[in-house]
């Protein structure tokens, strides 16, 4: 009986891993296969070729797309850091008028879905004359409400006596948050520097927004054009391997770092 | 005597706020500065401007107009934005049950004494990794109607092919069964963390007095996990009314406006029909739902916390 339900669970687990495996298996198997063999639940085939990673790359301008999403997506998520943990620093060891009003409005804009405000910043954009440019990607996502909670908390957690004999050493508040704090921090710099990059890597309906000129698209919008525009046409290899490089940065990364992009998501995203 | 009075205390006021600015860390003032910015710019200018947006006529290129209530009641009347409610309504019904027994039945089989547990956690946490876009565009072609795999297992086992994303009684489905795909590994951890955290001894106890394992897990595991269940239920509810890159891509809303999302229909007023006002107040009364439904759902988590 005991055995049975072991190999039983075994058996679910084992059907349900082949369900998320397998779709990411045949994409790839897709996108090297000639048009006429996609249709096949075999995973394999003898003709096996790059043609369809070769039309992406002579239809769009996809390295370029590459070279924008990783700029944007490192820049905003040094900033978040570096931002959002000055803000968490202040809210939580420094005393200034204001402090506790400001922090009732990080919890408060927390709760605001972004598609309210999709309208004004869009035009707030244009009017700053910052449509396709990295600017519209980068700026507004330069801190996050997130990231100034979860570093607030962390460092209220600090012990005091860190501060106080840093201060006598004369170091400054700046000192103490980057030379201190930070090394002190590092679960929490993973926490938010993952969610932060894997959120920005991955968005979509922003930069469709504010980016029309090709040659600025992020990765995953310009693939999403490719496929849905009719720039693919029927090549439904080409769409596979365009959808393989949207995903292979972001698959190698979690096959080294799985346990911290586990609990960095699933963290930021019950406080989220 | 009066005005002498208020000055004065005016003035008491302005030397308590002075008193309190030069005991304070000055460098705190700089260190928010460019939280209290973003806050201006990007939040609070926004929110101002599409309260503003609500009440008036504008496509961008002409100059505004004002509109008084006509964008409301043209939501009221608009049976193209109850479809797209509707619709996420549907896709909830199906999205929410599913994702909850599952994650649930695999939380509860990864908890027990497993091998490999972290190479299952690791699948099926993989596709909630992956950009939305490969996950639509993947799918798109797995419920594809002649070449699909779907289809081609159907036919393999002697059954009928299915229309997944053309017939508009089930396109939407298809899409809310790829949703739960895409993130049910997220769950299955809040579930795990769940159920690591229900003491033991419960359970002991549980057995002792002849419980069977169904009946604790009925009585005992159920009732202990249902804060992570509202939680679930919270969440997949926020992410169904932000429904947007799924229908983009796959449908387009269609067939027959059976898989337009709110979202979609606000992206459509505004850069298609160039309808910013009328946009904005879709936007507002999107905010207003997700805002009843947590407030709802918050609710009856403070009520049944069985802590």
């Amino acid at each position: 009986m005991r055995a049975m339900k072991k190999i039983l669970g075994y058996i679910v687990l084992a059907a349900a891993a082949l369900t998320f495996i397998y779709p990411f298996l045949w994409m790839i198997s897709a996108s090297l296969k000639p048009e006429n063999e996609i249709g096949s639940l075999n995973l394999l085939s003898e003709n096996f070729s790059l043609k369809g990673y070769l039309a992406v790359f002579t239809q769009i301008p996809i390295a370029r797309a590459l070279l924008n999403s990783i700029f944007v997506s490192t820049v905003s998520t040094a900033c978040v850091l570096v931002f959002s943990s000055m803000v968490g620093y202040a809210l939580a060891r420094l005393r200034f008028i204001g402090r506790d009003t400001i922090f009732n409005v990080v919890l408060l804009t927390m709760m605001i879905p972004g598609q309210l405000t999709l309208i004004p910043m869009y035009v707030l954009i244009v009017r700053l004359g910052w449509a396709d440019t990295y600017k519209a990607l980068i700026v507004p996502a330069m801190i996050s409400n997130m990231g100034i909670i979860i570093f607030r908390q962390f460092f209220r957690s600090l012990p005091q006596e860190l501060v106080d004999a840093a201060r006598i050493d004369g170091c400054s508040d700046y000192g103490i948050l980057f030379g201190i704090f930070w090394p002190l921090s590092k679960p929490s710099l993973i926490t938010v520097g993952i969610t932060t990059f894997i959120g920005s890597w991955n968005e979509v309906l922003w930069p469709l927004i504010v980016i029309r000129k090709w040659d600025m698209m992020t990765m995953p919008q310009m693939v999403t054009l490719f496929s849905v525009g009719g720039l693919a046409g029927a090549q439904v290899a080409a769409q596979m391997a365009a959808a393989t490089m949207l995903a292979l940065p972001v698959v190698i990364a979690y096959l080294f770092f799985q346990n911290y992009f586990i609990e960095s998501l699933a963290l930021s995203g019950i406080k989220g | 005597m009066k005005e002498a009075a208020v000055e004065e205390r005016q003035q008491s006021c302005f030397a308590k706020l002075k008193r309190e600015f030069r005991s304070s860390d000055k460098v705190g003032y700089i260190m928010v500065l460019p939280y209290v910015l973003h806050f201006l710019i990007f939040i609070a200018y926004p929110l101002v401007f599409a309260f503003i947006l609500v009440f008036c006529k504008w496509d961008i290129v002409s100059p505004m107009e004002f509109a008084g209530l006509r964008n409301i009641e043209r939501l009221m009347r608009d049976t193209t934005f109850w479809t797209a409610v509707t619709n996420t309504l549907r896709f909830l019904a199906l999205h929410i049950p599913l994702q909850i027994v599952l994650a649930l039945l695999i939380a509860v089989v990864l908890n027990g004494p497993i091998k490999l547990r972290s190479f299952f956690r690791g699948a099926f946490f993989l596709p909630f990794v992956i950009s939305g876009a490969v996950v639509t565009i993947l799918w798109q072609q797995l419920y594809s109607t002649d070449a699909g795999v779907f289809n081609l297992v159907l036919t393999k086992l002697g059954a009928n092919p299915v229309p997944w994303l053309t017939d508009p009684s089930i396109a939407i489905y298809s899409i809310a069964v790829m949703a739960t795909w895409k993130n049910i590994g997220f769950y299955i951890i809040l579930f795990l963390a769940g159920l690591q955290n229900v003491p033991r001894e419960l359970y002991e106890a549980a057995s002792i007095d002849g419980a069977d394992k169904s009946t604790q897990f009925w009585k005992i595991t159920l009732p202990l996990l249902s804060p992570i269940t509202l939680l679930v239920v919270m969440l997949s509810t926020i992410g169904g009314f932000g429904l947007f890159i799924e229908p983009f891509v796959m449908t387009g809303g269609g067939p027959a406006e059976s898989t337009l999302s709110v979202v979609l229909y606000l992206y459509k007023n505004a850069f298609q029909f160039l309808r910013m006002g009328y946009a904005a107040t879709i936007g507002f009364a999107l905010a207003l739902m997700i805002f009843v439904v947590t407030l709802v759902q918050r609710k009856l988590l403070d009520v049944e916390q069985p802590y």
